[in-house]
């Protein structure tokens, strides 16, 4: 056993694991963050992606451990005072989501690529979601999502005078 | 219990007229409604099956065989009993007495021949990956542990797992079925009577006229919904409640009952939230009988969840027919008849409706058109390979790719354009109600309006300009334009009809609803939906029935403890079926109310009529809200005599027809001749799917079932080595188009509603799947055809794509021998090593 101190969603947490515990795994069955969700064994799929220092990980591609002193955000930590981030909003709004498996991690992708290049073209988009899968939407509408979401955003940090 | 009717008035909305500023004139049905669903799947509250966490409970790990055919001469559980945390091992033999066979719910023929199929196999294996023993342990770590440590000794026998080879009966799947043929089902058009022979049309037209003939391969896909399975049973001491990522809890329940022998009533199945099922998720699993049977042998809630490898290994693929086909016709291209020969590849076991899929194709092949005799012969084969069952679209999407291929060769040998040879044999829009070839009466559609709107969308005859151009100008990466004029059956299904076809049990489907004091509406169906947004679209239905505020609507489903009856999602069913019984059971809600208004009213039922949520006095203002009725009957202080204090009613609808939605989808691919590679440029679909209840959910599902019908043409295969390992058995090989493998669609409908349900609705969940993969093939196909190709088998990867260039080369003369020469063997170069020559995977 590994001791770890994790800051997850905002929490701090301290807890003994085993050392081959997956961050994903660490996350849902020790903290019942199940918002974060596993769809393959190869890293592939992308929907358990968090934010790990606020860049997008795939938590089943890490160690719990190596989240030692870390600070992790989950799909349950995205809203701030009952209010959903922009990006959370644009999914419903331009209904890319289905059954909603894959949308965890394309929300906490999304905003990872949003940070990154704010002004992203059609085509960076789905570069930058490729690491992504989707089995319902045939990624049409989570495209726009991601536009939409990248719009708001920056109004967003217009308004607040640079906070996103 | 009182309540104070004054107290709870204030809770009733104060008017329940909705806003009426815009063209649908209030009502909620055709709004592009955002989904109520929405909220807990973006905020991570969603309830899967595998977040379920019960004191005490258990989990499981399965010990899988790797081999695809052996005799299991024994097995060694003793390491595994003793590792940390293990509470249970167990292996067929234990449980040989209770699990039963697992279901088959369609005996296609009455002598359709099947092999036992228990959960746990006892002593024979017929896949790689078939289940020989469990484990339970605290915790799914320690019970894969120690499934690592469970000594299975096997015996290795002959795996056949080529369709053809397997028609030839020397390799069985099964020895001791001394046969690998489950059945042989026909339908003639001159026996049932519903059109001439083949034979005399084929032979007419081999004198005077066209016939082509083809022999195409669907290959063998993997539903690969997004949600592993996974499955919780709580052994409660009462019942046996189990939690499944499953679309047909309802049919689970029952047929866990006759598997189990377990009284019906013992067992309540719910389906929480799931994650996509594509057909995938309609079955009735060895997991789900397994977690069960621990569950029931340990006394203690047990969880099994599945790793994406076992998924893609043992969760039922789909597809996997090899289609021979003789399409005969005049020499203008009016077609006089099709013969098709099917062998299809049940895999090693007959799952919930394995033999029925190639069924449910066999009705389309004519698709939309006017054919005078048609003859369909299925052969249903068992391999040694993962079974076979619904995968989206069932049977639709091979016929459907078989006509349009071939009326795209058609069109070739006649020399017009694709489009016109469907047009020349195509029903009219003005000859509906039509009956088919196959005896189904199309109620509606118009294929003239659907292909002229696609056609301007596409700009269809610039393209065809561009097309020749490039040609013409030696461009090394060429257009193709791609067509596809589809229908499908949907709303599965008039019970007789079903009755007819030896399916075993009806298709009908049940709504509850529910009106509760303060004027909120409940409903209940019995429909289990896993990503199409129901609970959006009922609301949507009921707010205009009832005239209540589309926010007051809650529906609930899945739990076979709320919604007792119902027999689920799948089919293009749910809105067709379930939605109509949503409809009917909201009308029988304002007919029951209507009496009680009228007393309340003190006015004469006659007098009184319904309209946008009030009963009013015709001729007056004087009226009463329908959640005001509800409340007066939850007092009941007030009623007519005789009346029985209760708003809800139920409702079952049984549709008398299946509904037929069609479209136009055209894609236009680039296919690079230097590299193989094909490249989406524009694709637009025009669907007819009958009415809308909600555009936003429509087109969500058009372009999730174009990807997947694309995914067939382009990229997905489950491949299998001559092992009959799974070579293709994790996300890695078995590729799933990302966002950058596609491309942004244009989507648009016409309108022709149906006639066989109150809505006007067809189904849209399967018609994207079942369009798009022949307009994307006939397309790669149209690039190249006159390089002299006129096929390329699915997947049209790279390398097939190339190979087919280089092949064709090879034919073509002068220009080819100097070909042949640059990629002779043994003299290795760049191109020869990124292109492998290696045969092909069947």
């Amino acid at each position: 056993m590994t001791k770890i101190s994790v800051k997850v969603d905002g929490a701090l947490y301290s807890d003994d694991v085993e050392p081959r515990t997956l961050l994903v795994h660490y996350l849902r069955e020790r903290l019942g963050k199940v918002g974060t969700v596993v769809g393959c064994d190869t890293s592939n799929c992308g929907a358990c992606t968090v934010h790990v220092d606020g860049r997008s990980v795939k938590s089943c591609n890490m160690l719990a451990v190596q989240a030692d002193g870390h600070e992790v955000t989950t799909i349950e930590g995205l809203a701030t005072n009952g209010e959903l981030h922009p990006m959370q909003k644009a999914f419903s709004e331009c209904h890319a989501l289905q059954c909603g498996y894959c949308t965890p991690g394309m929300i906490m992708q999304a905003i990872d690529l949003v940070s990154e290049n704010p002004n992203a073209s059609e085509a960076e988009i789905r570069e930058g979601m490729e690491g992504n899968l989707c089995r319902c939407t045939g990624y049409h509408n989570i495209v726009k999502a991601v536009q939409q979401g990248a719009a708001a955003t920056a109004q967003a940090a217009s308004t607040t005078g640079g906070q996103s | 219990m009182t309540v104070n009717p004054e107290v709870v008035e204030h809770l009733i909305e104060d008017s329940v007229d909705v806003d009426t500023s815009d063209d649908l004139g209030g009502r909620e049905v055709g709004r592009a409604r955002v989904r109520k669903e929405d909220y807990r799947l973006i905020t991570g509250r969603t309830k899967w099956t595998d977040n379920i966490q019960l004191p005490g409970m258990l989990h499981l790990a399965m010990v899988r065989s790797p081999y695809a055919h052996a005799r299991i001469t024994s097995i060694d559980v003793s390491a595994a009993k003793t590792s940390s945390g293990v509470v249970a091992v167990l292996t067929g033999a234990d449980v040989a007495d209770e699990q039963g066979s697992l279901p088959t719910a369609w005996p296609i023929v009455p002598d359709q021949k099947a092999p036992p199929h228990p959960a746990i196999a006892v002593d024979h294996v017929a896949f790689a990956g078939e289940i020989v023993a469990v484990v339970a342990a605290r915790s799914a770590a320690e019970a894969r542990d120690a499934a690592e440590l469970v000594d299975v000794d096997y015996e290795e026998l002959p795996p056949v797992l080529d369709l053809k080879e397997a028609e030839k009966d020397t390799v069985l799947a099964h020895p001791d079925l001394g046969t690998n043929k489950s059945a042989f089902w026909q339908f003639d058009s001159a026996a049932a009577g519903t059109g001439g022979s083949v034979d005399e049309a084929i032979e007419a037209a081999r004198r005077d006229g066209i016939v082509i003939e083809r022999e195409y391969r669907q290959q063998r896909l993997i539903p690969a919904f997004m949600e592993p399975r996974s499955t919780v049973v709580d052994p409660t001491g009462e019942q046996f409640v189990m939690w499944s990522a499953t679309q047909v809890p309802h049919i689970l329940r029952l047929m866990l009952a006759l598997t189990l022998g377990v009284p019906e009533s013992k067992v309540r199945v719910i389906a929480p939230d799931v994650g996509g099922g594509f057909g995938g998720k309609l079955q009735v699993t060895p997991e789900e009988v397994i977690t069960f049977l621990v569950a029931r042998r340990v006394g203690k809630p047990c969880k099994w969840t599945e790793t994406r490898s076992e998924s893609l290994l043992s969760a039922h693929h789909g597809r996997d027919q090899w289609q021979r086909l003789t399409l005969a016709a005049t020499k203008e291209g009016r077609v006089t008849a099709l013969k098709v020969d099917l062998l299809a590849d049940m895999g090693a076991y007959l799952g919930l409706v394995t033999p029925g899929v190639p069924i449910l194709g066999a009705f389309m092949f004519n698709a939309i058109y006017k054919f005078p005799a048609y003859q369909f012969n299925c052969t249903n084969l068992f391999t040694n390979k993962t079974w076979t069952d619904a995968y989206r679209g069932a049977g639709r999407p091979e016929a459907t790719y078989a006509i349009e291929r071939l009326m795209d060769e058609l069109a070739v040998e006649v020399g017009v354009d694709p489009l016109e040879i469907r047009e020349m044999n195509w029903i009219k829009h003005e000859e509906f109600p039509f009956t088919s070839v196959c005896g189904l009466e199309y109620d509606s559609g118009n294929y003239e309006a659907a292909t002229a709107r696609a056609k301007e969308l596409f700009g269809y005859d610039a393209l065809r300009a561009e097309q020749k151009q490039r040609r013409e100008a030696g461009d090394s990466v060429l257009l193709g334009i791609g067509v596809s004029t589809f229908t499908e059956m949907c709303g599965l299904a008039p019970s007789r009809v079903l009755g007819s076809l030896s399916y075993g049990a009806g298709g009908w489907e049940t709504a509850s609803i529910r009106m509760l004091p303060t004027g909120k509406v409940e409903v209940v169906t019995g429909t289990s939906p896993h990503g199409q947004g129901h609970e959006t679209a009922w609301s949507q239905i009921v707010a205009d029935r009832l005239g209540v505020p589309f926010e007051d609507v809650e529906v609930l489903h899945g739990d076979t403890q709320v919604s007792a009856r119902g027999l689920d999602t799948y089919g293009s069913r749910s809105l067709v079926v379930g939605g109509e019984a949503v409809l009917l059971a909201a009308d029988k809600v304002v007919e029951k109310a209507k009496p009680i208004a009228a007393h309340l009213l003190e006015a004469n039922v006659d007098d009184v009529h319904f309209e946008k949520g009030h009963f009013r006095v015709k001729g007056t203002d004087h009226g009463i809200s329908i959640g005001e009725v509800s409340l007066a009957v939850f007092s009941s202080h007030n009623l007519p005599d005789g009346v029985e204090p209760s708003l809800d009613a139920d409702a079952t609808f049984d549709p008398i027809n299946f509904s037929f939605p069609h479209g136009t989808h055209l894609c236009a691919v680039e296919v690079d001749t230097e590299t193989g590679k094909t490249s989406i440029r524009s694709y637009v679909s025009v669907d007819d799917i009958g009415n809308i209840v909600n555009p936003l959910i429509v087109e969500g599902q058009m372009h999730g079932g174009i990807v997947q019908g694309v995914a067939q043409a382009l990229w997905e295969e489950a491949v299998y080595d001559d092992q009959g390992t799974l070579v293709s058995g994790s996300f890695v090989d078995y590729t799933l188009p990302t966002a950058a493998d596609t491309i942004s669609f244009v989507t648009d409908n016409t309108v022709s509603p149906s006639t066989t349900n109150t809505l006007g609705t067809k189904g849209v969940g399967e018609a994207g799947c079942i369009a798009s993969t022949p307009a994307v093939v006939n397309a790669v196909v149209d690039a190249v055809r006159h390089l002299g190709i006129d096929d390329i088998r699915m997947p049209c990867t790279p390398e097939r794509v190339w190979k087919a260039i280089q092949s064709a080369g090879a034919h073509a003369g002068e220009a080819t021998e100097q070909a042949q020469e640059h990629f002779a063997p043994g003299e290795p170069n760049q191109d020869t090593t990124t292109a492998p020559a290696t045969g092909d995977q069947s």
